[in-house]
């Protein structure tokens, strides 16, 4: 597989595929990827026969939680998470998208207490299709053009 | 149960225990002072101005017998030295058994209410929700129409950043009720209550002009326009005038037809309107009282 060769394979880790391209940066701040110390390889703009072009993360000897990794699904809804062991494909799953949202996204409300004091932000997530969330404090709708990830 | 429970937002409280609320607030209708609380101390913090709400909490309060605390001004306290609410909730509750809070900023109920270990009334968080306005709204809809069943309701001004209009509309979806929003296109119901009607079946229709609703409503739910909330003076100027009520536009009438204001108002109901049988507002405000009562009671586990 081209893609496959661009970026190249990890023996243990997690790879993250069918990105879209456009929110591969995006991801890489949703999971914390930049404080990682492990060796992290991406690749963005990528051929895909499925997708017209796609992105890729591969992180090298890092494995996520289930709740850690559904994140992700806010901006990456088709993605496939990819667990390596030995250069063996150990599990393969698509992400979906949980019902509650912690700490990742900014409340659009500029008078939302959460922008105001140190409040743990906090979304119910009401429309899983369209990618709808509600603000658990201040009861506003954030939507997908919307969302700002912290 | 309600007993222990913080009231944040109206969808808080089922159905059933509004309506407990409801049936509990007409016995102190029947007879307001009843001292049943006398050992309670209830704080009222308001750090941002209020007539109406402060005075009938605190009324509500004496005439259960209990005794309050707190500020209606954030200047002589430690807000002003850069206290947290969060610090400002956790002393708080050491010194009462419930506390009652209006914050300028949306949310802040629903986090005083997880940070303290006293029941919260919400009292007013910025432009989110006022379930006690909700609840005597309720009660005064419920008394002048003898059910809130399928009701015609218009709504009518500043439906934007209305907080009362929005807990008012999410407990009324509870009740079948069929909604006009007549509003400026700037001050448009926003779209999480659209949203909240439609993932109910239920219906709604949106104008601009308040004349063509008056004749098919039961209750007219009356909101003040503000100046400041448009970003062009020039269509504050055009449609300012639109959104007032006047004795002359309530010729054809249903015979039921009450107005109802959350006020305080400035001139979107003229005063020759208050006069006639239908203005409530001013019977309405009093149904503060004595819904206040009934939330206080149940809250702390009073009995009559």
């Amino acid at each position: 597989m081209i893609t496959e060769l661009k970026v190249s394979a990890i023996d243990n880790g997690t790879v993250i595929d069918h990105i879209p391209s456009k929110s591969v940066f995006t991801v890489i701040k949703i999971l914390d990827l930049e404080e990682d110390e492990n060796q992290i390889l991406f690749g963005t703009n990528l051929e895909s026969k499925k997708y017209g072009t796609k992105g890729i993360i591969k992180i090298k000897n890092r494995y996520f939680k289930e709740a850690e990794i559904n994140k992700i699904a806010l901006v990456a809804p088709i993605a496939t998470i990819i667990v390596i062991k030995d250069y063996n494909v150990v599990e393969k799953k698509h992400v979906s998208i949980p019902d509650k949202v912690f700490k990742t996204i900014k409340c659009i409300n500029p008078n939302c207490i959460t922008n105001f004091e140190n409040v743990a932000q906090q979304f119910d997530v009401i429309d899983k299709k369209d990618v709808i969330l509600k603000c658990h404090y201040c009861e506003k709708i954030t939507d997908k053009k919307n969302m700002v990830f912290i | 149960m309600i007993q222990g429970k913080s009231l944040i937002s109206i969808n808080d409280f089922s159905k059933e225990e509004q309506i407990d609320i409801l049936n509990l607030a007409e016995e102190f209708e029947k007879k307001s002072n009843r001292h049943i609380l006398p050992n309670h101390v209830i704080a009222t913090l308001f750090f941002e101005p209020s007539t109406r709400t402060r005075l009938s909490f605190e009324s509500a309060i004496c005439r259960l017998g209990a005794k309050y605390i707190g500020f209606s001004d954030t200047s002589s306290t430690s807000v002003q030295k850069g206290e947290s609410l969060r610090d400002t909730i956790k002393t708080v509750e050491q010194y009462s058994d419930l506390i009652i809070m209006r914050h300028p900023k949306a949310g802040s109920a629903r986090f005083a209410s997880e940070v303290s270990n006293v029941p919260v009334i919400n009292a007013g968080d910025g432009a989110n929700q006022h379930p006690t306005q909700t609840l005597l709204d309720m009660y005064s809809i419920r008394k002048t129409q003898g059910a809130l069943n399928d009701l015609n309701i218009a709504f009518v001004g500043d439906l934007k950043y209305g907080r009362t209009v929005h807990s008012l509309v999410m407990a009324l979806c509870n009740f079948n009720c069929n909604f006009y929003f007549v509003s400026p296109q700037e001050l448009k119901i926003p779209t999480e209550i659209k949203y909240y009607i439609k993932e109910r079946n239920l219906t709604y229709s949106q104008f601009t002009n308040m004349n063509e609703v008056i004749p098919k409503v039961d209750i007219i739910y009356m909101t003040r326009i503000q100046r400041e909330r448009f970003s062009d003076p020039l269509e504050y100027e055009k449609v300012k005038n639109s959104y007032i009520l006047n004795s002359e536009m309530l010729y054809d009438t249903k015979p039921n037809l009450k107005i109802l204001h959350p006020l305080p108002r400035v001139n979107e109901i003229s005063e020759d309107v208050d006069n006639l049988k239908e203005a409530y507002y001013f019977t309405q405000a009093l149904n503060g009282v004595y819904i206040r009562q009934a939330l206080l009671t149940s809250i702390l586990g009073a009995k009559l």
